[in-house]
């Protein structure tokens, strides 16, 4: 048989046709990853989008102010305290300088505030509150990039060597999880913030200490759940080493849910720092924050309203916007949720 | 069921024998002494009122001592407030947020789940959005934003209900309504994924072509099913509520617990805090421990082992 292969000539092979058949079968579109894929599913979310294009215009608005010396400025000026929004050019009532006193509308800019321009307003002090609120802004995006970071240093890490070592180690982490999530996270940042002396650094450490609770535990849940899938195995009995599988192979399989749990922990952590500062053992009297703002003016709020309704207005479009771009990353990642 | 709930109580009291033992070192890192600003005290006079508060003694017997006290529910005496034991200072003020508690966990549970079980039938109409948009509101806006502004329009301006105060129904309305904003959006939010998950199971494609009228798949088949894990978020919803009534009833002046608590910090009363510390722990371990063996009794798959597959 073998032999009489051998003996057939050279031409009597001949390609059918051309090839051209083969375009049939061509992918013209690009290949889609799983991130692409989210993206675009993301994309078609309208309000994710919204909340996104309104969480960058608070980021550029609120670092992109401290380059204008005017912006930045938040001296005392007793002399012109508690002056209602004045935008030059805008005459619509609540914005041109006017305030309702005694049943009137009466134009507050008088005297020495004849020529100045509060967008915003001042508060008590005389203090622009647009520069207040945008270094508030500022505070509260600060914290929100911090409790990211601790989320994804601390959460994750513990997760991954919960979930992955399992046995007595990990019945041990659950333990502490389990106490720690007996009791109010508000109570330990209380305690804590009492022993240290106020100020971001102490709020920052607070919440490193409790924020990264949610995420470890879903970390390890997923960890548990791919520990036992085959290409863990291959790369296991290849002699991975531990930490260059949790690298190389877990931590991509977890992305989504790290994704997904760092946009919800966001608006907790903003919550938190404001919610501290509201009550009065936040950030120490100089220093802005939306919760001090809110605070301050809430004591005023029944003759100066504009005083509470800006910084309340922001804080909780900030929350809104985080919250629902978390909500959309869940559905793009994982669409069964939304079908 | 018995060994389990051995197990779960002794997790409790471990637990709170951790958080006590930490509160109280805690504590004693605190800068400040009751003498601190007595300087005119003589030697005699000072060692007297160390003697009183117990603080001459070693810290590890001051531990012992607090630790077979606060068994017995004694937590010392206030600093705030001369010759008031915390113990009376917390079981005079539990009542008022108790109640609020209470209220706003029901009222907004069971506005929740009505709220979610109608976007899930309703999936993706205007109902839906509604649903969604409340949802998102409720677990955004902060509660004490909220409740400024529910004082500000239904107090002041409307003269609806009460501004502030504790003397009736009608002055719990306005607190309880900023306290369950937050488990109105979470259960709804809750309900909604739950319930779109098992409308679209096959049970209720059975249930539906045995003829079953929509209204007995909805409330006897899907909604049943639904509201079982809506019992494991009970927890975390406890502890929203606790940390809104610091300052929901701080605005609303009500007399509990969550405004003394504020109180206590701005005044650096550290009995009275630890006390209170306690107190809020152990009440979300009950709450917790309940919510456990409530869902034991009603999902039959857990019901054994204590876990769910």
């Amino acid at each position: 048989m073998a032999d009489n292969a051998n003996k057939l000539p050279k031409d009597a092979f001949e390609p059918l046709s051309d090839g051209s058949h083969l375009d049939n079968e061509r992918i013209a579109a690009p290949s889609l990853t799983f991130l692409k894929d989210s993206w675009r599913r993301l994309k078609k979310n309208k309000a994710a989008m919204i909340s996104m294009y309104i969480l960058i215009f608070f980021i550029v608005l609120a670092f992109g102010s401290q380059l204008i010396p005017s912006v930045r400025n938040i001296a005392t000026h007793p002399n012109l305290n508690n002056l209602p929004p004045r935008i030059p050019g805008i005459d619509i009532p609540g914005f041109n300088g006017t305030l309702v006193q005694g049943g009137q509308r009466v134009n507050a800019y008088t005297g020495d505030a004849a020529n100045v321009h509060y967008w915003l307003g001042s508060d008590y002090l005389g203090r622009d509150l647009l520069a207040r609120t945008l270094s508030g802004t500022r505070l509260s995006l600060i914290i929100a990039m911090v409790a990211t970071f601790f989320d994804l240093t601390i959460g994750v890490t513990y997760g991954i060597v919960s979930g992955w070592k399992g046995g007595r180690v990990d019945t041990f982490m659950q333990r502490i999880i389990e106490i720690m999530l007996s009791v109010p996270n508000l109570v330990v940042m209380i305690l804590l913030l009492l022993l240290f002396k106020p100020g971001i650094g102490s709020i920052v450490l607070v919440l490193a200490f409790t924020g990264w609770i949610n995420m470890a535990r879903l970390v390890r849940a997923q960890t548990l759940e791919l520990k036992n899938q085959e290409f863990v195995l291959a790369a296991r009995s290849l002699g991975q080493k531990p930490w260059k599988i949790a690298f190389k192979h877990l931590l991509p399989n977890l992305s989504s849910v790290i994704i997904v749990n760092t946009m919800l922990t966001i608006p907790n952590a903003i919550f938190f720092e404001a919610f501290l500062s509201f009550i009065g053992i936040g950030v120490p009297a100089p220093a802005a924050s939306l919760g001090t703002l809110i605070s301050d003016g809430q004591k005023s709020f029944q003759y100066l309203p504009y005083q509470m309704w800006i910084p309340a207005i922001v804080l909780s479009l900030l929350m809104i916007a985080f919250n629902i771009l978390g909500d959309g990353l869940r559905d793009a990642f994982d669409p069964r949720t939304r079908e | 069921m018995v060994k389990y709930l051995a197990k779960r109580i002794f997790y409790l009291v471990l637990t709170l024998f951790i958080v006590t033992t930490i509160t109280f070192f805690l504590m004693k890192l605190m800068p400040g002494t009751p003498l601190t600003n007595q300087a005119k005290l003589s030697p005699t006079e000072q060692q007297l009122i160390l003697q009183q508060y117990g603080l001459d003694k070693p810290v590890w017997q001051q531990y012992l001592s607090y630790l077979a006290n606060a068994v017995h529910g004694n937590f010392g005496t206030s600093f705030q407030f001369s010759d008031q034991p915390v113990s009376y200072l917390i079981s005079s003020r539990i009542g008022p947020s108790l109640l609020l508690g209470f209220q706003a966990m029901v009222i907004g549970v069971l506005l929740g789940i009505v709220l979610g079980a109608f976007g899930a039938i309703r999936k993706n109409t205007w109902v839906d959005t509604t649903t969604t948009i409340i949802s998102i509101l409720g677990i955004s806006i902060p509660s004490f934003v909220l409740a400024i502004l529910l004082q500000y329009f239904f107090g002041l301006k409307l003269r609806a209900f009460p501004i502030a105060g504790w003397s009736g129904f009608m002055y719990t309305i306005l607190p309880t309504i900023a306290l369950a904003a937050m488990p109105l959006a979470e259960s709804a939010r809750f309900v909604r994924t739950e319930m779109v998950d098992v409308l679209n199971s096959d049970y209720i494609e059975l249930a539906r072509a045995k003829g079953l009228g929509k209204l007995g798949i909805i409330y006897h088949h899907a909604l049943r099913n639904s509201l079982i894990p809506l019992i494991t978020i009970i927890g975390p919803l406890a502890v929203n509520i606790m940390t809104g009534s610091l300052v929901v009833e701080n605005i609303f002046a009500i007399p509990g617990i969550g405004e003394q608590f504020v109180n206590s910090i701005t005044t650096n009363d550290y009995p009275t805090i630890m006390g209170l510390t306690i107190v809020y722990c152990f009440m979300l371990c009950v709450v917790l421990l309940i919510t456990d063996i409530v869902y034991g009794l009603v999902d039959p798959r857990i019901r054994i082992t204590g876990k769910r597959d």
